[in-house]
């Protein structure tokens, strides 16, 4: 539906018309993949709210009906938090921020006309639709679809008769690796493309940094889900052959899954991670109008990050029976990659202190992003040192840090993401009143679900708890205020999100006409025309300089685009 | 001399890359009609993807061979499990051997395929024969296996001796069937060096990572 802006630009010479389905459907064009990834990822996303809507529902007014959806089963409700975990993370995050703006704009802001391998990329989203489809299918097979948590811990994920999901689990095991089977194709598309087809002239300093931080996100990617991949195989011999892997009465050891897990799920953070922040560097330097403040440095400190995120993943498992040497180790690595990560923040507040910051709504994003992601990194402190998490292990806790990272990764990210380069992708502009409003609707409904949670967390309350009616102690009025606030601010949020989808598909047909170039900013996507043709460019760039000469003094302009000669 | 000149100019100095568009190190001119640009690669597309794909790959077998020692340390009576047939070492050793010599024989045509390529026919085929051999001696040591009583279900060391030979012999079979097909092309005389490159680094890594898999599967 919505690559019908691109129709009416389309008219490039040397291009033969195509039928709807060769251009939309099985294209090879990257910016058509870029789409088709965002909007399945959309898509997923509001399958993913309506889930934490019901079992939210269900915390706030145990055992009532819940409209849209009906009582809500203890087993509902088990398969309701798994699936909403798994599809915010495999589904919407990786889908919009990396394969989603990777496709998009590796090609358009290194200057080539698509990517090395354009049908492996074709490939790489058709598989993707058909691990989104797997996973959806396996909600309504017999038992329900799988309710062991995103992160299918055995024995719960490995035997029938305690998941009681049998198929259920077997088909969210599969989408989930063809699901990693598709971002593999792309990630292979992604750092070849941007090693080998750079627009002449553009050298490795010259990269935008969102591109070298979906670069490296890739590269985190594939060295981390070997292992998940060879424990998810294991998994499934053990759900469907018989193989004793995990299970102890077999020789097996079901703490070895969460080792194979946690080493590609604790990377992960990062893989989703790096690509907001990337966008978020892009956003600020050319909303303060100043260079992105010390480049190679922040550059070098990604891949540090990169290192480290590979030898902190047992700090989810503190209380798993590890030794407690082992645990100060890991409370050490840590510990430490906040550094660099804290660093990141430190090098984004220079780059704004000084710059004539201009607050549209990508920029309020991205400054909601350094905001809310800050409290997120700060909370992990608490849960990264070992003797704390002896107590926050498994409580709310827990489960508000992390939506304090996730959510201003996935969801602010790529909101400052998707307000930014709608101009380029669609070439029309977003409504900034409406956009403002959505975001002020959203963020401050996002806080008021998330600090009850911490609240609650440190009150001892437990994760994937179906009714805390059954627990004298969590059961008080107090506690069950702050759910009921929680769960009323989630509502709140969810009813912005219409805010944002009828100013999108609004603006989408009828919003202001985009020139190539609305913010002035220096990166090569904006030299192209709005929307960029098949192709991008009739005559590829050439690029002279790096991507954030803002502001140089001896300009009469204050941007410095990287393909003008001088 | 004039393209260090041209790398040397200053950063952003227009003139350091603006003026030099014939001699500067990045660029090559095409004569014929593509883009009028290009940019000189240290790895072709197909060599690059392919290594970060083997990248992936030393990773899953990573994966498996740490699973497979937690698995062992955790055996209480002994490795393998009492009861278990022994592995037969001695004539894997000898399909081991076949399989470095077929790397060997294909070290052998890639020196030869990019001046001579017909002189390459001979030794590519031989490193596919001799990958074949490897593939069918040790489906054929599987049988035998399973009729003493090695199987998936019969314990943890038969899960994991299938499971990690069983994915090694499923990248062998996926790059000989790559091999055959440039073998084809040579056969042709219209071989494609990219392709043939990569489907020699995948090769290389599938020989490469069987001593190690031998070593600890069947040895210790």
């Amino acid at each position: 539906m919505a690559e019908h802006a691109g129709e009416a630009a389309h008219g490039h010479d040397g291009h033969h018309e195509m039928s709807f389905w060769s251009k939309y459907v099985f294209s090879t064009d990257h910016k058509i993949i870029g789409m088709q990834y965002m909007f399945t990822g959309m898509a997923m996303a509001l399958i993913g709210g309506f889930m934490a809507y019901v079992f939210r529902m269900q915390l706030a007014f145990p055992g009532e009906a819940v409209p849209g959806f009906g009582g809500v089963s203890p087993a509902d409700y088990n398969s309701l938090i798994t699936n909403h975990g798994t599809i915010m993370i495999f589904w919407v995050a990786m889908p919009v921020l990396i394969a989603g703006f990777g496709n998009f704009l590796i090609p358009l802001m290194i200057g080539c006309d698509d990517m090395v391998f354009p049908k492996i990329n074709r490939l790489s989203y058709q598989i993707f639709l058909l691990s989104a489809i797997v996973l959806i299918v396996s909600f309504f097979v017999q038992g329900g679809g799988f309710g062991g948590a995103w992160t299918a811990y055995p024995p719960l994920s490995a035997k029938a008769e305690y998941s009681l999901t049998p198929l259920g689990s077997t088909l969210w095991l599969v989408a989930v690796a063809l699901e990693f089977v598709a971002f593999l194709l792309g990630g292979i598309n992604f750092v070849t493309t941007t090693m080998n087809s750079r627009a002449p002239g553009m050298k490795m300093y010259d990269i935008p940094m969102v591109i070298w931080m979906i670069v490296v996100a890739s590269i985190l990617f594939m060295a981390s889900v070997g292992p998940l991949i060879a424990g998810a195989v294991m998994l499934f011999m053990d759900q469907n052959v018989g193989t004793g892997f995990f299970d102890p009465g077999k020789g097996g050891d079901p703490i070895l899954w969460q080792h194979l897990f946690w080493f590609f799920g604790h990377p992960e953070v990062y893989v989703v991670l790096l690509p907001a922040m990337g966008i978020v560097a892009d956003i600020m330097t050319v909303f303060s109008r100043k260079k992105l403040f010390a480049y190679r440095t922040v550059l070098y400190t990604v891949f540090g990050t990169g290192v480290l995120s590979f030898t902190v993943w047992a700090h989810h498992q503190f209380i798993a029976g590890v030794d407690p040497r082992m645990a100060h180790i890991f409370t050490i690595t840590t510990l430490l990659i906040s550094v660099p990560i804290a660093e990141m923040c430190f090098v984004y507040i220079a780059t704004l202190y000084g710059g004539s910051i201009q607050l549209s709504t990508p920029m309020l994003w991205a400054l909601a992003f350094l905001a809310e992601f800050l409290i997120g990194g700060v909370t992990g402190i608490f849960l990264g040192a070992s003797g704390a998490d002896v107590y926050f292990h498994d409580t709310y806790f827990v489960l508000a840090h992390f939506h304090y990272t996730f959510f201003p990764i996935a969801i602010i990210g790529v909101f400052a993401g998707i307000t930014y380069w709608f101009p380029k992708m669609f070439g029309r502009h977003l409504s900034e009143f409406w956009g403002k409003v959505h975001f002020w609707g959203t963020i401050v409904a996002f806080n008021c679900i998330f600090i009850p949670l911490f609240m609650l967390g440190a009150a001892g309350q437990h994760r994937r708890i179906y009714n805390y009616n059954h627990f004298p102690d969590l059961a008080t009025p107090e506690l069950q205020r702050l759910r009921v606030i929680a769960t009323s601010a989630l509502l709140v949020m969810l009813a912005f999100q219409a805010v944002f989808l009828i100013n999108f598909f609004y603006s989408l047909f009828k919003g202001k006409k985009a020139e190539k170039n609305p913010y002035n900013a220096n990166t090569l996507e904006w030299t192209a025309a709005s929307p960029p043709p098949h192709g991008n460019w009739a005559e590829l760039p050439r690029v002279y300089r790096g991507p954030y000469e803002y502001s140089h003094p001896d300009r009469d302009t204050d941007y410095w685009p990287q393909n003008e000669p001088n | 001399m004039v393209q260090a000149q041209s790398r040397g100019g200053s950063r952003g100095d227009p003139a350091s890359l603006g003026g030099t568009s014939s001699t500067d190190l990045n660029v090559v001119y095409d004569s014929g009609g593509g883009p009028p640009a290009k940019r000189k690669t240290l790895l072709s597309n197909a060599v690059l993807g392919t290594m970060i794909f083997i990248l992936t790959e030393i990773m899953l077998f990573g994966g498996l061979v740490s699973a497979f020692l937690i698995g062992k340390s955790m055996a209480s009576f002994g490795w393998p499990p009492p009861g278990q047939p022994r592995l037969p070492i001695e004539n894997t050793a000898f399909n081991t051997l076949a399989l470095l010599l077929s790397g060997v024989a294909l070290f052998v045509a890639h020196r030869r395929i990019t001046d001579a390529p017909a002189t390459a026919k001979s030794p590519l085929w031989a490193a596919i024969l001799l990958g074949t051999f490897f593939t069918v001696s040790q489906g054929y040591e599987w049988v035998g296996l399973i009729a003493e009583g090695l199987t998936l279900t019969s314990s943890v060391h038969g899960a994991f001796f299938y499971l990690i030979v069983g994915a090694h012999a499923l990248h062998v079979m996926v790059a000989l069937g790559f091999l055959i097909s440039c073998g084809l092309q040579v056969n042709q005389g219209a071989v494609e060096l990219n392709r043939f490159h990569a489907t020699e680094a995948f090769w290389y890594f599938v020989v490469g990572i069987w001593p190690v898999l031998y070593g600890l599967v069947y040895l210790s």
